[in-house]
């Protein structure tokens, strides 16, 4: 199907290339305009046709995440939705990652959307999933997003979103960590959005990773609350819940992190560190963590701070204005390299970076 | 000619006096050396003709190839080339060496005084003291200043690191004809950098100047009370 060059355009801004010879999906408000997919054991549909399509799949939905959660959960469960779903088959190991998109086109819409991802035993993939709306329009995204990762296998999940200032979003993210099975969630937020609320939660089970990452910029009015949760139950499982958010203008940013260590030697650790780059922007940090078994280790770190003034004066006195100096240091803050992003994606997050603080 | 002028300049750091009435007169390529001991003003100094916001000009001039410059910012001063080389240069995460090349020019000095893997580092994170003061030094030969500003640049440094800094300084300064103010505690950096004139600052005024190897040796004989009376 021919994608407006408009929603072509948007999506670049989102890391999402479609002259990308690469297994996509595309969805704008509830119509999959590409379901498409090159890579034998990867498969990619619509949630809809794929719970025609596969009777069994029904007992996923609902399944990494309580319908009852919240308002939205519950709004979503009772709605019409569409979404992707994406099975990597058995032992199936990619590296090129699959790009997914959400795109918001009309205006005021409600855009309800559920996905479902299966990583079968010992499979390996990279996900990224652009979602943005096009400009000057207002709506609200739900997006449910249930991982399960099956034994042994791996998923490098990176989400981009850039929204409106009249965009509603809430993201509801729940993963199923099964033995050895890792997971990296990163989540990027690069422009001002009106609401912004997530915090991926994962259940682990023995051995298995999670690393729930934020790499959060809050720009004018946006209010964000972004976090990440972990459950564990397994013996030796760990997660790291780590952010990275510079606040300017009036933006306000919280940044949620949840460990419980159910189990013997669960590992956790939560970091936060924040930039404000005005006087009236706010981070507030708020971990929590909470153990069950003497012999677990949870740990939390966080470190918020105004750019320090020396720092700047030394980079004005080799030319550059106080501006450019701010942009400098504040694109080095958000350098995602703490992120682990796999080598494809984190070229285009760099890139996106690049545009978003030009030198 | 005449290229920098400082006229009764006086000035105050959070409403605390610290520089009195310095007057100073620089002519082009002409190096002048400032001693003086810890807390005299000598760093202070240098930072106002920088132009450091938090450096408050009470009274005076400082005129720049006849200008009077103090109502530029830092960068507009460090355009007209003015480059000061930091006594305590910061460590700023997430900036690298080649960024801050991109700033100034060419990279290429970065392998004369460190090697090239210093440039995708973050600037001044776990370097040592030897270090940062290599990379304000290969920065001076990527800018190429008009009036170059030295803040002790010999503090810290290992005899091997100050010969070989001292060295290429000193040829780069005469092949340039850089106009130059050295501030120096322990006056190292004098084997090798020799200027014209020498002052003596203490209490934020300028006490005394004169032949810089004389005072030098007077200090080292003396202390700074001697130089107070300027004999």
């Amino acid at each position: 199907m021919q994608v407006e060059k408009k929603i072509e355009e948007d999506l670049k801004k989102v890391g999402i290339n479609l002259e990308n010879d690469q297994p996509t999906y595309l969805q704008v408000d509830y119509s999959p305009i590409i379901q498409f997919s090159n890579i034998k054991g990867i498969e990619i549909l619509n949630t809809k046709d794929a719970l025609k399509k596969y009777s069994w799949l029904k007992k996923y939905l609902w399944k990494a995440i309580n319908k009852e959660k919240d308002e939205y959960t519950k709004y979503s469960s009772k709605h019409e939705f569409n979404g992707y779903f994406i099975r990597i088959r058995k032992n199936v190991k990619v590296d090129v990652p699959i790009q997914a998109c959400l795109y918001l086109n009309t205006n005021k819409l409600i855009q309800n959307v559920h996905n479902i991802i299966i990583a079968e035993e010992g499979s390996s993939v990279n996900i990224l999933t652009g979602c943005t709306i096009s400009s000057h329009k207002a709506g609200t995204h739900i997006g449910i997003s249930e991982f399960f990762l099956m034994k042994n296998s791996k998923v490098n999940f990176t989400m981009i979103h850039a929204w409106s200032e009249g965009t509603e979003v809430r993201p509801r993210t729940g993963a199923i960590l099964k033995e050895n099975s890792i997971f990296t969630s990163n989540y990027i937020l690069l422009t001002p959005t009106k609401i912004l609320q997530t915090a991926p939660k994962t259940i682990n089970e023995e051995n298995s990773k999670s690393y729930l990452k934020s790499l959060l910029l809050g720009l004018k009015n946006s209010n964000i609350d972004v976090g990440g949760e972990s459950i564990l139950n397994g013996k030796n499982s760990s997660s790291l819940i780590e952010s990275r958010i510079v606040a300017k203008e009036n933006a306000k940013v919280i940044s949620r992190g949840r460990i419980v260590a159910n189990s013997e030697n669960a590992k956790g650790h939560i970091e936060c560190k924040g930039l404000l780059l005005s006087n009236k922007a706010e981070i507030q940090a708020i971990p929590e963590l909470q153990t069950k078994n003497k012999k677990s280790e949870l740990t939390h770190e966080a470190s918020i701070g105004k750019i320090k003034e020396e720092e700047l004066w030394y980079l004005m006195s080799r030319g550059l204005s106080e501006e450019e100096a701010i942009n400098l240091i504040t694109s080095g803050f958000l350098n995602p390299e703490f992120m682990d992003l796999p080598f494809s994606v984190k070229i285009q997050v760099e890139k996106y970076l690049k545009e978003k603080f030009t030198m | 000619m005449e290229i920098l002028r400082i006229e009764n300049l006086s000035v105050s750091i959070d409403g605390k006096p610290i520089l009195k009435n310095i007057n100073l007169s620089l002519k082009e390529g002409e190096i002048h050396a400032i001693f003086g001991p810890n807390g005299s003003g000598k760093s202070t100094l240098l930072f106002t003709i920088m132009g450091m916001p938090n450096y408050r000009v009470i009274k005076g001039k400082i005129i720049f190839k006849g200008k009077n410059i103090l109502k530029h910012s830092i960068n507009e001063r460090a355009k007209m080339g003015i480059f000061l080389a930091f006594q305590n240069p910061p460590a700023i995460k997430g900036v690298k060496v080649k960024d801050l090349f991109k700033i100034i020019g060419n990279e290429e000095s970065v392998n004369e005084f460190l090697n090239r893997d210093f440039l995708n580092r973050e600037i001044n994170v776990g370097f040592s003291g030897g270090e940062r003061k290599k990379l304000e030094v290969a920065q001076i030969f990527s800018f190429k200043p008009k009036l170059l500003l030295l803040d002790e640049i010999d503090s810290g440094l290992d005899i091997e690191s100050l010969e070989y800094i001292g060295e290429r300084i000193s040829n780069f300064i005469e092949k340039e004809k850089i106009t130059a103010i050295v501030v120096t505690h322990q006056g190292n950096i004098l084997k090798f950098i020799k200027p014209r004139i020498a002052h003596v600052m203490m209490n934020g005024k300028i006490v005394c100047s004169g032949e810089p190897k004389k005072i030098l040796e007077t200090i080292k004989k003396f202390g700074y009370e001697r130089c107070e009376k300027c004999k």
